[in-house]
């Protein structure tokens, strides 16, 4: 039997967790726990380029394939694999784990064990959700994913984090109780009677009617994690609360399982009620993106115009899904990956400037530029990747977005454009505020550039924004032929569509 | 009918002996003398678990009134993890109060073999006797802090109506001999269909009485209103006895009588199930969030769950009757443990059962409010906890039978309830307290039935295949 890799990323984060679990937790072994926690998330991460290392992207299919009966009276399975589309969300989930874990280490002291305890069974239950294609698994990685990061949130974010915290659960909890009802129904309309496989659920034709119902339930969980407009209101409150490394993984990963549900679960499962609803999808997806960029423009704090600008950016993902077509899908993705390493560095840069100072207020800054000249030159290159200036990651996922909605649509590709302009408005905007122009407080007088810890956190992030923008292909490549795979599911119906039989 | 056999009854014999033992025991006790009477009792639920394993193959029936049938053994078998683990967590209590500790182990040992009974009988007489026994028992058990003037009131409002439930009860076991001159449940069942037709009042009366009747016992809206009072005037390991092991017997009764004896009838009462399961859930969950105190918002939430199990009853294809015992079994296990945290945290001088009272609990007592955590996030439904194993198998036997409705309803109301056990893990995480409640030291076998517990719920939610097949065994043998 080959390796199960697969279920070691899934286990070895956990295990981490054990491990941090039985050491004491005082002040003398501070450095233990980060140390184990670090290294057990690097050694994640060095599995997940093991695992593309491996994979082969000339194949549609799922690869690593392994399967378990689990609730057999239920059709139930452990059953996980990965393609080129869940590929690269696991291998973004190993690279920013380490990079939060990294970044905490100086402004979390509290509690430090049970916060790297609660990354890691995070970082587990987001791979988990990455690789299950049994719906019954992935909707228990889904749901057991919320309680560590509400825990990230409420202990160790900033004044208003259990209003924040509170409102994450309960606003996505909301969303996915209906999905599992869907999820529910569609198991039991499968002619072999109960089953959660989703290779299986694909093959078969659900009726009209219930698709509309069961599409609009998915969609709706995985609008509000997205989050699309207008369920974008946790958002704000959570990435404001939450620490650095809750907002890292949380604009880096977490929104990330709301478009790549849409792709995954939404479009393939309901092909009809898809193409009947992608222009809605679109719409909410145009407006959020307008919408986003506008409010962030008028944000005072660094933290809430990242986070809006998040709306905006993920705005796109929804677009280029909703398009259906080659460039819209690959771009999505290729977004998807992009906004976490280019919002993941904004995150971090307004991290080390709010350990530094304690606020996060642009108009508390100013003329940053002469204080911390390479600081601030770090911030132009994310900045710049998260505008989508050619050469770095941004542009490439854009401009396919932008293509594949032109090809289906040109009017929301119209719309769609002025997001890339106003992005670039209230980003640099923000940038020239914060850095350039005279010092006007002096308590940014005398503040310490770029330590040795943060550059290793921001280097990474800046030489991927430089890889994925110069190489794209590398990249797009092994996503191709599973994009290919799940759009033919979309446009033609699989091959050997079984007719569903009805619920009573 | 045979009087060959007792060994059906074998299980609720031990623990009556141990009952019996435990009163003599208190009777032969010099004041201030410490005696095992806790471990007497635990040797007669052993006595029930080893009897009951011996029957499980073959099963039983004695008198022709007790059948200890796979489904009984089951409720059985929870009972006697609900009465071990009470056993355990009721020692700080009977400690701190000086309540009377051989007549507190009689009296629970009593209402275990009430429960039992109530169980496995098949008879609307025999049901009717395990209820009374049941509740004479828990009645008392509320009310046993004698000084202690709210639980006086609490177990006698408890008392009062209950009492009047039960007389409804009785009077619809008369309406249904009057029907059928029977008072079996095979009988009843099997003349209800050959009577066929559309029912008749007295066919309505008898089964409308009997429903009111259960519904008292299982806290079903609108007759749940003892429910908050009785729940926090009893001390709290009694509540996290009464809230799990009535319950259990409650329904294991209501599904026999209703699935077995009144099914022919199901039309007329479907409807009637629908809204009140409806109306118990969201009852329970919109009342549960306005609550201060936890031991009212756990009060409830036990509404709200039984919504839960009510929806189980009504949709009764065979994944609904196994979600049942599956979800009694682990909502006995979670809610027996959460009033085991509160027991503990109580003090002399104070219940310390406000929502506030939690704050900073995690920077005082580390290990309490991480097991609190696991109950309360079971409670919620949250995986890889046991909860969200139940939950999902009665919302999928609701989604089998097509009562989307209710299923809807039934998730979005336990969104709601998520926020108030939310509550307190906000409280024992994200706030201190500026004058930290004082918490006596855990003692080591209330320590241990918490921490069993808090195993069980894990091994229910991530490796339940085995029970799961067992509560799918157990519902095969009858109905």
């Amino acid at each position: 039997m080959a390796f199960p890799i697969l279920t070691s990323l899934i286990a070895l984060p956990v295990a981490g967790a054990l491990l941090l679990l039985l050491v004491r937790d005082d002040e003398k072994n501070e450095p233990l726990v980060r140390n184990i926690a670090l290294v057990v998330s690097t050694l994640v991460f060095l599995e997940t380029l093991l695992l593309w290392s491996r994979f082969n992207p000339a194949s549609a299919d799922f690869q690593f394939i392994e399967r378990y009966a689990w609730m057999p009276a239920f059709g139930i399975e452990y059953f996980v694999g990965v393609d080129g589309i869940s590929l690269l969300l696991i291998v973004l989930t190993g690279f920013l784990t380490p990079i939060a874990l990294l970044c905490s280490w100086e402004s979390v002291h509290k509690k430090l064990k049970m916060f790297c305890v609660f990354v890691l069974l995070l970082e587990s239950a987001m791979i988990g959700v990455f690789v299950s294609l049994d719906l019954f698994l992935f909707y228990v990685f889904w749901d057991a994913m919320l309680v560590p990061m509400y825990f990230l949130i409420g202990v160790w974010g900033y004044d208003r984090r259990i209003y924040a915290a509170v409102k994450f659960i309960l606003y996505t909890m909301a969303g996915s109780v209906l999905m599992l009802l869907a999820i529910l129904g569609l198991a039991y309309l499968h002619p072999d009677g109960p089953t959660f496989d989703l290779l299986k659920l694909y093959a078969i034709e659900v009726p009209r009617n219930q698709q509309f119902w069961f599409f609009l339930a998915f969609a709706l969980a995985f609008a509000i994690k997205v989050p699309l407009f207008p369920f974008h209101t946790w958002l704000p409150d959570a990435h404001v609360e939450a620490p650095t490394a809750g907002s890292v993984i949380l604009a880096g990963v977490l929104l990330k399982m709301g478009t790549y549900g849409l792709v995954r679960f939404a479009f393939p499962l309901f092909p009809e009620a898809a193409a009947f609803f992608a222009p809605y999808l679109a719409g909410l997806a145009v407006v959020g993106i307008v919408y986003g960029a506008l409010v962030a423009m008028v944000q005072p704090d660094m933290k809430k115009l990242v986070a809006y600008s998040s709306v905006s950016h993920l705005g796109f993902v929804v677009l280029g899904i909703a398009a259906m077509n080659t460039q819209g899908v690959q771009g999505a993705v290729y977004q998807m990956l992009n906004h976490g390493v280019s919002t993941g560095g904004l995150f971090l840069i307004v991290g080390m400037l709010s350990d530094r100072r304690h606020t996060r207020l642009i108009s508390e800054y100013g003329g940053l530029k002469n204080v911390v000249p390479r600081l601030v030159a770090v911030f132009l290159l994310v900045t710049l990747s998260s505008i989508g200036l050619p050469g770095l990651n941004g542009f490439v996922g854009e401009f396919l977005i932008l293509l594949g909605a032109f090809r289906w649509d040109p009017r929301f590709a119209a719309i769609a454009a002025t997001g890339v302009i106003l992005s670039a408005t209230y980003m640099l905007w923000m940038f020239q505020r914060v850095n350039y122009g005279p010092v006007t407080n002096e308590k940014n007088a005398s503040l310490p550039d770029l330590q040795p810890r943060e550059w290793l956190v921001i280097v990474p992030i800046i030489a991927m924004a430089i890889v994925m923008g110069v190489f794209p292909n590398l990249f797009l490549r092994p996503m191709e032929p599973s994009v290919q795979r799940m759009l033919n599911q979309v446009h033609n119906g699989a091959p050997s569509r079984i007719q569903a039989k009805s619920l009573p | 009918m045979s009087f060959g056999s007792w060994n059906a009854i074998v299980p609720m014999a031990c623990v009556t002996a141990a009952a019996l033992a435990a009163m003599v025991a208190e009777a032969f006790r010099a004041p201030g003398e410490r005696m095992p009477i806790g471990p007497l009792g635990a040797i007669g639920l052993a006595g029930a678990l080893i009897s009951s394993i011996l029957l499980w193959s073959d099963g039983a029936s004695s008198f022709g009134v007790v059948l200890a049938d796979k489904f009984g053994l089951f409720v059985t078998f929870i009972l006697i993890i609900a009465g071990f683990l009470s056993l355990a967590i009721s020692e700080p209590t009977i400690d701190r109060e000086q309540l009377p500790r051989g007549e507190y182990y009689a009296l629970m040992l009593f209402a275990v073999a009430g429960m039992m009974l109530m169980a496995t009988a098949t008879d609307l007489l025999v049901i009717f006797l395990a209820l009374e026994v049941l509740s004479l028992a828990v009645y008392v058990l509320t009310g046993i802090r004698r000084d202690h003037a709210p639980s006086t009131e609490g177990a006698l409002k408890y008392f009062l109506l209950g009492a009047f439930s039960s007389a409804f009860f009785l009077y619809g076991i008369a309406f249904t001999y009057g029907l059928t001159g029977s008072t079996r449940l095979d009988r009843i069942g099997s003349l209800m269909a050959a009577q066929g037709g559309s029912p008749t009042p007295m066919h309505l009366m008898a089964v409308g009485l009997l429903f009111v009747g259960f519904a008292f016992k299982v806290s079903a809206v609108p007759f749940h209103m003892w429910t908050p009072d009785a729940y926090e005037a009893a001390p709290p390991a009694v509540t996290g006895f009464m809230s799990t092991g009535v319950k259990a017997a409650a329904f294991a009764a209501f599904m026999r009588v209703f699935l077995a004896a009144f099914d022919p009838l199901r039309p007329s009462w479907s409807l009637i199930l629908w809204v009140v399961a409806a109306a118990t859930m969201i009852a329970g969950t919109v009342i549960g969030v306005s609550q201060s105190s936890v031991k009212r918002m756990l009060a409830y939430s036990s509404i709200a769950h039984g919504g839960y199990l009510l929806l189980a009853l009504l949709a009764a294809n065979d994944v609904g009757k196994a979600a049942m015992l599956f979800y009694l079994l682990t909502y006995a296990v979670t809610n027996i443990g959460a009033f085991g945290v509160i027991s503990v945290l109580e003090t002399t001088d104070r219940p310390n059962d406000r929502v506030r009272d939690y704050a900073g609990l995690w920077y005082s007592r580390p290990a309490l409010a991480a097991l609190m955590t696991i109950f309360l996030l079971s409670l919620g439904g949250f995986p890889p906890m046991a909860g969200f194993i139940a939950k999902w198998y009665v919302f999928s036997a609701a989604v089998k039978r097509g009562y989307t409705g209710l299923a809807i309803i039934g998730v979005l109301t336990s969104v709601v309830s998520v926020f108030f056990y939310l509550r307190i893990i906000v409280m024992m995480y994200m706030t201190t307290s500026d004058s930290p409640v004082r918490i006596p030291p855990v003692p080591r076998m209330a320590g241990a039935a918490l921490v069993v517990s808090a195993i069980l719920i894990f091994y229910l939610g991530i490796l339940p295949t085995r029970v799961l097949d067992w509560a799918a065994a157990s519902i095969s043998t009858i109905f």
